[in-house]
C-alpha cells in the first residue's frame, strides 16, 4: 500500500465542536490510493458524512491533518466533488444549470460549459431532461443530476455521501449498477459513505469501518473479484464480520484497526 | 391587498359578477333614497364627472404628477429597503448593530414623516418621493430580511462544495436566487403601499391624484373624489398585473 500513489492522506485526524471536550471522531488514519473505490461503512450518526467533509476541506479538523494531493491541477476541473444524500439541487436552476454549477468560475466559455454538462447528462442517461426543473424530476432522476454535477468537474476525488440512501430499492439497485459502469469507464477515485453493508460489498474495492464514540477506524477490508454476487458464501461471511465490527462486538484491541486478507 | 389579479377564468368571471352586484346595490340605494341624498354619488353620475375631469386636462395631469414621485419613491425605497434587509440578514454584526435602530424607526408611519419632508425638501416632488420611499422601505426591508434568513442553509454547502465560497459568491449563487420569491413578494406589497402613500404625500399640496382628491373633497364634490379613488385602484391593478407578469417569468422554476 505504501508504495502506491496515495491521493488522500488522513493523519491522526480528529474533530470536535466544543473545543476538545467531545470528539465526533478521533485518531483517524487513512490512505486512499488513486483509482480505488473505497466505502466508508458505519452506523447512522457516527460521523461518516462529517469525515467526508473534512477530507473535502469543507470543515477543518480540530486535530491532525488531511491532505488531498493532486498532481494534475488541470484547468476546467476541480480537485474533488461531492454527491449529497438528498441530491440538493438548486430549485431555480434547470437540470443543465445545476450540472453547470461547478463549471462556473473555472474559466470555461458558456458553450464549453454547456457541452461538458451535456456529456455528463448523457453519462447518467438524462440528456432528455436537460431543460426541466428539479421539481419535475423523480427522486432517482434528481440523484442522477447530483452525480452528473459532480462528474462534470472531472474531480480527482469523487465523494459520495449515502447517495442512494433515500431511494426506493429498485431505483437504488439500478443506480448502483450505473455507478459501477461509470466508475469503470472514468476510473475515478471514489470515497463512498454508506450504512448499508450489502451496498458496500457490492460496490467497493475496500471497506473502511467507522464506529465507536468518538468514532475511529475499526476495520479496513479489501474485497476482491468483480462482478460480485452479494449472496455468495464468501461475501456472506464478510458481511457477518462487518456487522460485528460496526456493532463494536469485535474489539480492535491494541491495534488501531484490523485488516482482512484479500478474499 | 392583491386587488384585481388575472387568474383562472372562473375566478375572474366570479370577481366581475361580484363587482357588478356591488354597483347594482350602490346604484339602487342612491336611486331609491336608501341613503340620505348628497352622502354618496350614484355610479351613473361618475361618468359625467370622469368626462369633465378628463376634458379639463386635470385627470391626465394628476396621474402624470403622481407617477413621478410614485415611481421615484418606489424605486428608491425598494432598492434601499431590500438592500438593507439583505445586508442585515446576512451580516450578523450589522444585524446586531442595527437591531435597536430598526425597532425604533419601524413603527413610525410614513405620514408622520410629512412635516420633516416639507421641512427638509419642501412641498414638491422630492418631499413626496421621500414619504413614499420611507413607507416602501420597511416593507422591502422585512421581506428581504425574512427571505434571506429562511434560505436553505444546506445550499450554501452545495455552493461551497463546488468552489463558490466567500460573501459575493454565496450572494450570487445562493442568497439572491433563493430569496427571490420573498424579495418579489415584498416588492409587490410595496407597489400597493406606494399608491396608498401617494395620497398621504400629496395631502399637503404636492400636485397629483391625491391632491386633486383633496381639492374635490373640500368642495364636497364626492363624485370627483370617487373618480380618483377608482383611478387609483385602476393604476394599482395595472401596476400589480404588470409586476405579476415579470414575477411569473422570474419564478418559472416554482411552477
Amino acid at each position: 500500500m505504501s508504495d502506491m500513489t496515495s491521493l488522500v492522506r488522513v493523519q491522526d485526524a480528529g474533530l470536535s465542536h466544543d473545543g476538545g471536550k467531545n470528539f465526533i471522531f478521533r485518531h483517524v488514519d487513512l490512505d486512499i490510493e488513486e483509482g480505488q473505490f473505497v466505502a466508508v461503512l458505519g452506523p447512522s450518526g457516527v460521523g461518516k458524512s462529517t469525515l467526508l467533509r473534512v477530507i473535502m476541506g469543507l470543515i477543518a479538523p480540530t486535530e491532525g491533518t488531511t491532505t488531498l494531493s493532486t498532481a494534475r491541477e488541470q484547468t476546467g476541473s476541480r480537485r474533488s466533488a461531492l454527491v449529497f444524500q438528498d441530491a440538493r439541487l438548486m430549485p431555480w436552476r434547470t437540470v443543465r444549470g445545476n450540472v453547470e454549477l461547478g463549471l462556473e468560475g473555472l474559466g470555461l466559455s458558456r458553450s464549453e460549459r454547456r457541452q461538458r454538462a451535456e456529456e455528463a447528462l448523457e453519462l447518467v442517461k438524462l440528456s432528455a431532461e436537460a431543460t426541466r426543473w428539479p421539481r419535475q424530476l423523480s427522486g432517482g432522476q434528481r440523484q442522477r443530476v447530483g452525480v452528473a454535477r459532480a462528474l462534470t468537474v472531472n474531480p480527482d476525488l469523487l465523494l459520495m455521501d449515502e447517495p442512494f440512501g433515500a431511494l426506493d430499492a429498485i431505483t437504488r439497485k439500478s443506480l448502483q449498477t450505473e455507478l459501477l459502469a461509470i466508475w469503470q469507464k472514468t476510473k475515478k477515485t471514489v470515497l463512498f459513505v454508506t450504512h448499508d453493508i450489502d451496498e458496500a460489498l457490492l460496490l467497493a474495492d475496500r471497506i473502511i469501518v467507522l464506529a465507536g464514540k468518538p468514532a475511529s477506524v475499526r476495520g479496513d477490508l479489501r474485497v476482491g473479484q468483480r462482478p460480485r454476487d452479494p449472496s455468495s458464501p464468501g461475501l456472506r461471511a464478510l458481511a457477518g464480520r462487518l456487522r460485528s465490527l460496526i456493532a463494536g462486538e469485535e474489539d480492535p484491541g491494541n491495534t488501531p484497526y484490523w485488516q482482512a486478507a484479500e478474499i | 391587498m392583491n386587488g384585481l389579479r388575472i387568474g383562472a377564468g372562473g375566478r375572474a368571471g366570479l370577481g366581475a359578477v361580484g363587482l357588478l352586484l356591488l354597483l347594482a346595490i350602490w346604484q339602487a340605494s342612491v336611486q331609491f333614497h336608501l341613503v340620505p341624498p348628497g352622502l354618496l354619488p350614484a355610479p351613473t353620475e361618475l361618468w359625467a364627472a370622469f368626462v369633465s375631469e378628463v376634458s379639463g386636462g386635470f385627470w391626465v395631469q394628476a396621474i402624470k404628477d403622481s407617477l413621478v414621485h410614485y415611481v421615484a419613491g418606489l424605486l428608491i425605497g425598494s432598492v434601499l429597503g431590500a438592500g438593507a434587509g439583505l445586508v442585515c440578514a446576512s451580516v450578523p454584526l450589522v444585524d446586531a448593530l442595527t437591531g435597536g435602530i430598526v425597532r425604533l424607526l419601524r413603527p413610525i408611519p410614513g405620514l408622520a414623516w410629512v412635516p420633516f419632508a416639507i421641512l427638509w425638501f419642501g412641498l414638491n416632488n422630492v418631499g413626496a418621493t421621500f414619504v413614499i420611499a420611507i413607507s416602501v422601505f420597511w416593507i422591502n426591508f422585512y421581506a428581504a430580511y425574512g427571505a434571506v434568513k429562511s434560505v436553505d442553509q444546506e445550499l450554501y454547502e452545495v455552493a461551497a462544495a463546488f468552489g463558490h465560497r466567500g460573501f459575493l459568491a454565496r450572494l450570487h449563487y445562493v442568497t439572491l436566487p433563493a430569496a427571490m420569491p420573498g424579495l418579489l413578494a415584498g416588492l409587490r406589497t410595496g407597489l400597493g403601499q406606494g399608491w396608498m402613500s401617494v395620497v398621504a404625500a400629496e395631502l399637503f399640496g404636492v400636485p397629483g391624484v391625491g391632491a386633486r382628491m383633496m381639492q374635490a373633497s373640500s368642495l364636497l364634490a364626492t363624485d370627483i373624489v370617487v373618480v380618483y379613488m377608482i383611478t387609483m385602484a385602476g393604476l394599482y391593478a395595472l401596476t400589480d398585473f404588470l409586476f405579476g407578469l415579470v414575477r411569473d417569468r422570474l419564478l418559472r422554476w416554482q411552477g
